[in-house]
């Protein structure tokens, strides 16, 4: 078949196969994909779509466990399936770049990030090392790293996530590639990071004319980053096209129903009057060893109200959490339940006093022992508060799997391990019911989750609210999600509270400094977001944007 | 660095600790014996008068308490007391005998641990390969085969057969170096055959363990060749647990060389600790042992020391 000169990277009918159950499932089942020279894809898709998998077949690898069983990978005019392993790994580093998820795991942490840049040069004789060093801190400088001459003798665990995912760009570019693989590269990342990360990447990849595959499950992102968009599903193509005409009209079900998800919204309720809060947080400090990390918070939550506590990681939101329930006992200030004081530390309070306020988590995953039984995490909560046994705590946890709309029958005997993500999180929810608190602390529950899945969680976690009266304060870090179903806002930085009142008024200016920064950075599916931000804050000046 | 120097001073004084209780378990372990050094010394001929003199003379009248702090203040500055069998001092006959442990074992060190290491290398880039099958059987055998066992059969093969080495490691004085690792060669080898197994197997796991990193992967779509991602990004991030089973056995090679010893007539003090205690030698039994202890306190210290020292987080601190 005759190339267009223009094509960089053309694939077709790809299928990878993954080991599973001692035999080979097909995973991605035929998708075509190509890619012109300095075009930016976008592909997208929840997870087990197959994004990374494909991605990772640009570069002729598959993970270990995984196999490309079909189909012609062609870069370049060379076609990646039938040449040898060591041809396609001199393309890896030199030619086809990858950027991961999460820089501060895929950095080797026995290496300078300075070492690790200049590996593949070296190794593929580009540059000497000097040279290669060079063009390190040239690149770190372009990338607006501070301190571009000395950031890179740092050890990965000296610099901040989002310096090491610029970090990892800039490693990337190196060799300067024809294609980097951008694989959900700010997913990690905070709103105020994120966007400089997005802008840095942008930037870059217009610089030096790169094609790019990125690979996220924010749409809104994506449609910063991209030229086109492929949607994906389960290791099929749902639909491709230019980003504007995706985001105006997408055509298949599918891509709508992902459009949709941001939709979700229910109507602010007001604080019901004559009654105290039922969880009150007052002035309260607290520290982890000599480091202070809460100054001076104060907020009360109302019976049936949800007050979502929003800041960047490092905020004390889960400090606070961990204040509510006694984990962190205060070093002064207190905490007030229905207008009785609460005792610092769990270990002093009463089992009355411990059942009124639960939690959930952010991973599910890691959050349920995985060799209990879903009958035993959830009826041991309704056992130790309620004093259950025998037969009525058997239908106290039928009722909550009913509650949490997972059929008691089926999921009674099961483990973790067999249920998906969104079950998993349901479970979690479940086991916080089963003490019957009136107050309830989600720790960014659906930050972990498909926006499918979290929406699903969302809408949950407000008609269990309704039903039950329930208090919630939720922690994310996610705008959107406060949109949705937040009453009041909390916002936080640095370990104290910079703003707070009613959702309405927090999203409607005048904000709070600090505030309009984390509203504005929140990417929106307007692809010139970006560019307008970017020029609102003067685009000179993006690594300081964040630091105001 | 000076977070790494409190580190190694506070484990030096926990070390120091250690060895105290373990000398007075040691001392309370061969109080508890039956009989005393005096009735050893007399054995056969004992009466009860004799008995008491002897005692006085030896102190054995006093309370145990107080033996043990004049044996300790003793240990302290190397006065171990006097053997109750040759009445010269302990010290003097530990002494040599010690370094020849020492010798033997450094001699197979210097052998085993690199060869483990390469080997496990070698063998966690060949992983799932007949050579990596083959290693495994191969050094599951020699660690699952007694030490007697495995020195008799190179006794067999490498001295009886072939001639090629000594069988007996028995050793005069004004030896050359050379004469002395021939001579020593085969109870060396049987070491090293014990404590490589160990050793390659837990360089290969802890390689492999890492292997499914997100930096790992990321390495090798920068296109670095295999042996490289393993030995460059995976066993600097290895040497932790590596170097803890690596002290081990450096403390196994000094103090579990009895049957080796045995069986090559190599004066080390495995024998000498045997010989002591078949013979009621108190003083020499006591001294072994806290040899003993403090060698596998030292090592593992140095093993402490050794991970602290890999690992950047805490060379570098933020």
């Amino acid at each position: 078949m005759k190339q267009d000169q223009d094509v960089l990277l053309q694939i077709e009918d790809l299928r990878i196969e993954g080991y599973s159950d001692e035999k080979w499932i097909e995973i991605v089942h035929g998708v075509d994909l190509t890619l012109k020279r300095g075009q930016v894809m976008g592909l997208i898709g929840e997870s087990g779509a197959g994004k990374s998998t494909i991605g990772l077949a640009a570069m002729g690898f598959a993970r270990d466990g995984c196999r490309i069983s079909g189909g012609s990978i062609e870069f370049d005019g060379m076609e990646l399936t039938t040449t040898s392993e060591s041809d396609r790994r001199a393309l890896r580093g030199s030619r086809i770049a990858y950027v991961a998820q999460s820089a501060a795991a895929s950095f080797n942490p026995a290496h300078k990030l300075i070492d690790q840049h200049t590996e593949a040069p070296v190794h593929y004789r580009i540059r000497k090392r000097m040279e290669s060093q060079e063009d390190a801190m040239q690149l770190y400088e372009r990338l607006r790293l501070p301190n571009p001459q000395e950031i890179g003798f740092r050890y990965p665990h000296q610099v901040s996530g989002g310096q090491l995912q610029r970090a990892m760009t800039a490693m990337a570019m190196a060799c300067r590639p024809d294609l980097i693989i951008f694989d959900e590269p700010t997913t990690a990342l905070d709103v105020t990071t994120q966007i400089e990360v997005l802008a840095a990447i942008r930037d870059i990849v217009d610089q030096f004319n790169t094609a790019a595959i990125y690979i996220t499950h924010d749409l809104a992102v994506v449609a910063q980053m991209s030229d086109v968009i492929k949607v994906l599903l389960k290791g099929n193509e749902v639909e491709e096209a230019d980003t504007e005409t995706m985001l105006k009209s997408p055509k298949e079900d599918y891509t709508k129903s992902l459009w949709a998800v941001r939709s979700f919204q229910r109507d602010e309720k007001k604080r019901p009057e004559n009654t105290q809060p039922i969880m009150s947080v007052q002035n309260v400090d607290a520290a982890y060893g000599p480091v202070k990390v809460l100054q001076d918070v104060s907020f009360d939550v109302y019976p049936g109200m949800t007050v979502a506590v929003v800041g960047e990681s490092g905020s004390g939101k889960s400090t606070t959490a961990r204040c509510i329930t006694g984990l962190l006992p205060p070093t002064s200030g207190k905490i007030v339940a229905n207008g009785m004081e609460l005792p610092p530390s769990y270990k002093q309070r009463t089992k009355d006093q411990l059942r009124q306020a639960q939690m959930i988590y952010q991973m599910a995953d890691t959050a349920l022992n995985p060799k209990v039984r879903i009958c035993d995490i959830i009826g041991r909560p309704a056992a130790f508060y309620g004093g259950l046994k025998g037969t009525k705590l058997k239908s106290r946890v039928d009722e909550l799997l009913d509650l949490i709309e997972l059929e008691p029958s089926k999921y009674y005997h099961r483990y973790p391990p067999e249920l998906s993500g969104g079950q998993k999180q349901r479970i979690g929810i479940a086991r916080a019911l089963a003490a019957e608190p009136s107050f309830i602390i989600c720790d960014e529950v659906t930050s972990a989750l498909d926006q499918l899945v979290a929406e699903g969680i969302l809408k949950l976690l407000d008609r269990l609210q309704r039903e039950l009266n329930l208090a919630y304060m939720f922690i994310t870090h996610d705008l959107a999600t406060v949109r949705s179903i937040a009453d009041e806002v909390v916002v936080m930085k640095e370990g104290r509270v910079v703003e707070q009142g009613p959702k309405g008024e927090m999203f409607t200016p005048p904000h709070h400094p600090y505030t309009d920064l984390l509203l504005s950075s929140v990417p929106e599916m307007d692809p010139n977001w970006l560019t307008t931000v970017l020029e609102e804050r003067g685009v000179d000046n993006i690594g300081e944007a964040a630091n105001v | 660095m000076s977070g790494v120097l409190s580190i190694v001073l506070k484990r030096l004084g926990l070390g120091l600790l250690t060895l105290l209780i373990i000398s007075i378990l040691i001392f309370g372990a061969v109080e508890m014996l039956p009989g005393d050094m005096a009735e050893a010394v007399l054995g056969q001929g004992a009466t009860a008068e004799n008995l008491a003199a002897l005692r006085a003379q030896m102190g054995l009248d006093q309370p145990a308490p107080i033996r043990y702090l004049d044996w300790l203040s003793g240990a302290v500055v190397g006065d171990f007391g006097i053997s109750a069998v040759s009445g010269a001092s302990v010290a003097e006959t530990i002494g040599p005998r010690f370094r020849n442990t020492l010798f033997l074992a450094a001699y197979a060190a210097v052998i085993a641990v690199p060869v483990a290491i390469i080997l496990g290398v070698v063998v966690a880039l060949l992983r799932d390969t007949l050579f990596d099958r083959v290693a495994n059987v191969a050094t599951l055998t020699s660690i699952s085969s007694p030490e007697f066992f495995l020195g008799y059969i190179l006794i067999l093969y490498l001295s009886v057969k072939t001639g090629m080495f000594p069988a007996i490691a028995k050793l005069n004085d004004g030896m050359t170096f050379f004469e002395l690792l021939d001579r020593t060669f085969l109870p060396a080898l049987t070491m090293v055959l014990v404590v490589v197994a160990h050793m390659m197997r837990m360089t290969r796991a802890s390689i492999i363990n890492l292997l499914a990193s997100p930096y790992i992967e990321m390495a090798r779509l920068k296109g670095t060749p295999a042996w490289k991602v393993i030995v460059k990004h995976a066993l600097p991030n290895a040497w932790a647990p590596i170097i803890n089973v690596i002290a081990l056995n450096l403390a196994y090679l000094i103090t579990g060389v009895v049957l080796v010893e045995v069986v090559f007539v190599y004066p080390g003090i495995g024998q000498l600790l045997v010989d002591a205690v078949t013979k009621r030698d108190f003083p020499v039994v006591q001294a072994c042992c806290l040899i003993f202890a403090a060698t596998f306190i030292l090592l593992n210290l140095a093993a402490d020391v050794g991970a602290i020292l890999t690992n950047p987080r805490l060379r570098h601190p933020k």
